[in-house]
């Protein structure tokens, strides 16, 4: 179908920074005053991108500016982007929380949105009394509820409380009691703002089933703002990118997703590798000394970042100007957070020196899948120099294992319980 | 055809002044309903003493206003005992207070749930309005129950002709209040500084709102000079009604009635305005 149900069109949003204080009210004097004179506002013109880390000239920043989109009936479409590129601000818009500074947006359905979850939760009241309450507040009529008490009471799981007042919940049982109601609410278009982090893993999964369905089974349009790139990888057919209040790339999700995770790299241009120089104990600079580390991954190229069951390579720079044809003997252990070794790189295990050709050179170590979960991960250097002369560098650098839908099924392993991974089938022993 | 003729809704920068969505409000009335029930619920919870509040307020209130005014300030009203002279006052006047401050607190008080979900603001509003009439229903029992007591009592007490006026006075009250409420929440959003007004405000006027004295007594004892801040408050003249209504047979000051319900509508058109004008982007103001 290519029947366009959402239309957002020059949609910009101004916000003012700093306190509202006395300055406020003369600037919305001034407003006024170019008002009744018929003009233009003047504080419009004016305004700088919202870049987060910069400091600014202006008072006024657009957290959003002259975006534009379509979307088609039943497609689910992800929303990414770093903090503070707008993400939250659009949707804002879009479920009329707040209107645009300028442009507009055409719908042909109900938009209901999941902003966070729990909005309107009284603590006092039950859970069947909240269920009713906050259906209430996203759109729904009394008469719907009921309908669909059962139903939605069955999703939460939260049965034998749904008489209790919602103050005694956990946390996670509010959640689960909100998503179950917002996931019934039947709108033609879904807002849902990263409200799955909260749940356990059982829940997040059927949360995203849920989603899946709606989208799929009842044609209906789903827009999901998420960090979470698998989770977007798994539910969304396209992608728009947002950085710094501008529409970056609209897309299929996958080259979205490629462009959002290099285009961060490419940010850090700089600084790209670690610096060994000052980490090295082996002071003796004209002997030998280390230079750089460099982290190479298979997709996202050079950087601290390497995706999961992906090949990366690990290059070591030196400068050696009195080792001309001296072995040396290297390793690289990577540690977890807690120090603890998971992996290991080392020349001697494979009875193998490596001969120092020139002076300054790089020693490369390849690994061809990288097997472990995702997660913060340290690197470990250790050296021998002309079988005598030892270097140990404790931490010389840190990378990230970004998270890679390996099985295609979107169930990723979790580092705290599975470590590494091995990618095999099963089979029954009958067999 | 006209493809633009399909959208379902447009959301645009900024409106008409007047696009108070009725339909819209129609189609929220279940929501309208059930913050009421949340506010009737929710308010007495882990008290002892639960709704019974609800008459012990006006009742204490009507009893230290006849010690002070009647027994030591000497406030004569006629034949008519003086509690019962108090409590029609209070409660009516109990009504229009819980309207106004707290619809004055709106947006202020909802910036989370605002912040969050779509739905006409102006329900929440509303639902104070009702929910507040609700809690002026018990009092007003309370009320017949004394009043028919004193009749009892041999007190020669009884109703005007004019009784069916009642009801339209106590709404007269509630979209007072429901005005005023509109305007001040919605100043309330920039400016905080009307918050300290609201309370310290509302105390100053109920002295100028004849809650505890005939209007009268104002006529009679203060200059003209001052008078007219009593005379011109159409609180005073609703509070005057509707005791004349209850317990007088004096004749109907129509006049009053009139002026008081142009500067209502007056008031709730200004507030629906300023209101509609302000939910659209206070969450950027708050």
């Amino acid at each position: 179908m290519s029947d366009i149900i959402l239309k957002v069109e020059n949609v910009s949003k101004q916000y003012r920074l700093g306190v509202v204080g006395t300055g406020t009210i003369s600037h919305d004097l001034n407003r006024w005053w170019y008002k009744i004179r018929g003009k233009e506002d003047p504080f419009l013109k004016i305004g700088d991108s919202n870049d987060r880390s910069t400091k600014g000239n202006s008072e006024y920043v657009w957290a959003l500016k002259d975006i534009n989109f379509e979307v088609k009936r039943g497609e689910v479409l992800g929303i990414i982007g770093k903090n503070g590129a707008g993400k939250s601000t659009l949707l804002k818009i879009l479920s009329k929380v707040t209107s645009p500074t300028t442009g507009s947006i055409k719908s042909k359905g109900r938009i209901a949105s999941l902003l966070e979850v729990g909005t309107g939760f009284h603590p006092e009241m039950t859970g069947k009394e909240n269920i009713f309450l906050n259906g209430a507040i996203l759109g729904m009529t009394k008469k719907e509820i009921n309908a669909k008490l059962d139903e939605i009471i069955e999703f939460s799981g939260c049965e034998r409380y749904i008489d209790t007042p919602v103050k005694r919940y956990s946390s996670g049982m509010k959640v689960r009691l909100a998503f179950a109601v917002a996931a019934h609410l039947e709108p033609d278009i879904l807002v849902v703002d990263e409200v799955l982090a909260v749940g356990d893993a059982e829940f997040q999964k059927k949360a995203i089933g849920k989603m899946q369905d709606i989208s799929n089974t009842e044609g209906r349009t789903v827009l999901f703002v998420s960090h979470d790139m698998v989770a977007v990888q798994n539910l969304c057919s396209s992608c728009i990118l947002l950085e710094n209040g501008l529409l970056k790339k609209r897309g299929a999700t996958n080259d979205v997703i490629k462009f959002y995770l290099t285009s961060d790299e490419k940010n850090k241009d700089k600084n790209d590798s670690y610096d060994l120089t000052k980490s090295s104990k082996f002071t003796d600079s004209k002997y030998f000394q280390l230079v750089k580390l460099e982290i190479i991954d298979e997709i996202l190229g050079k950087g601290f970042k390497v995706t999961s069951c992906k090949s990366c390579e690990f290059k070591i720079y030196y400068t050696a100007p009195n080792l001309l044809k001296k072995a040396i003997k290297i390793g690289i252990t990577i540690k977890d957070d807690f120090f603890k070794p998971l992996m290991t790189f080392n020349s001697t295990f494979i009875n193998k020196s490596l001969c120092v050709e020139k002076t300054n050179d790089f020693i490369s170590c390849k690994v061809d899948t990288m097997n472990l979960a995702s997660g913060d991960y340290h690197i470990h250097i250790w050296f021998i120099i002309d079988e005598e002369k030892e270097i140990i560098i404790e931490n010389a650098g840190k990378f990230l294992i970004v998270k890679n839908n390996i099985y295609g099924t979107g169930i990723l392993p979790d580092p705290f319980y599975h470590g590494n991974i091995i990618h095999k089938g099963f089979s029954f022993g009958s067999n | 055809m006209n493809k633009d003729q399909d959208w379902l809704f447009e959301i645009k920068p900024k409106s008409n002044l007047f696009m108070l969505n009725f339909k819209e409000i129609w189609q929220y009335r279940d929501l309208l309903m059930l913050f009421v029930k949340r506010d009737v619920v929710t308010l007495y919870k882990q008290t002892i003493l639960g709704p019974l509040w609800y008459i012990i307020q006006p009742l204490l209130t009507s009893l230290i206003f006849t010690l002070i005014f009647n027994n030591i300030a000497n406030i004569s009203t006629g034949s008519v005992p003086p509690f019962l002279f108090n409590l029609t006052g209070v409660i009516i006047w109990t009504y229009f207070k819980e309207c106004f401050v707290s619809t004055s607190d709106t947006f202020k008080k909802n910036e989370a749930i605002f912040g969050k979900v779509y739905f006409p603001r102006v329900i929440m509003p509303l639902s104070i309005v009702v929910s507040n009439l609700l809690k002026f229903f018990i009092q007003l029992i309370i009320f017949i129950g004394f009043y028919v007591y004193f009749i009892f009592k041999g007190h020669d007490l009884s109703p005007n002709k004019f009784i069916f006026l009642y009801p339209f006075l106590v709404f007269l009250m509630g979209l007072l209040g429901l005005g005023l409420g509109m305007i001040i929440s919605s100043l309330v959003t920039k400016y905080r500084d009307l918050t300290f007004l609201v309370n310290f405000g509302v105390q100053l006027l109920m002295y100028l709102s004849a809650v505890m004295y005939p209007l009268t007594l104002i006529q009679d004892k203060l200059p003209q000079k001052f008078s007219w801040l009593v005379t011109y408050n159409p609180l005073a003249q609703i509070i005057e009604l509707s005791r004349n209504i209850l317990i007088n047979t004096v004749q109907i000051n129509f006049k009053g009635l009139g002026y008081s319900s142009i500067i209502t509508v007056i008031i709730v058109l200004f507030g629906l305005l300023i209101f509609n004008k302000t939910e659209k982007s206070f969450i950027d103001t708050i």
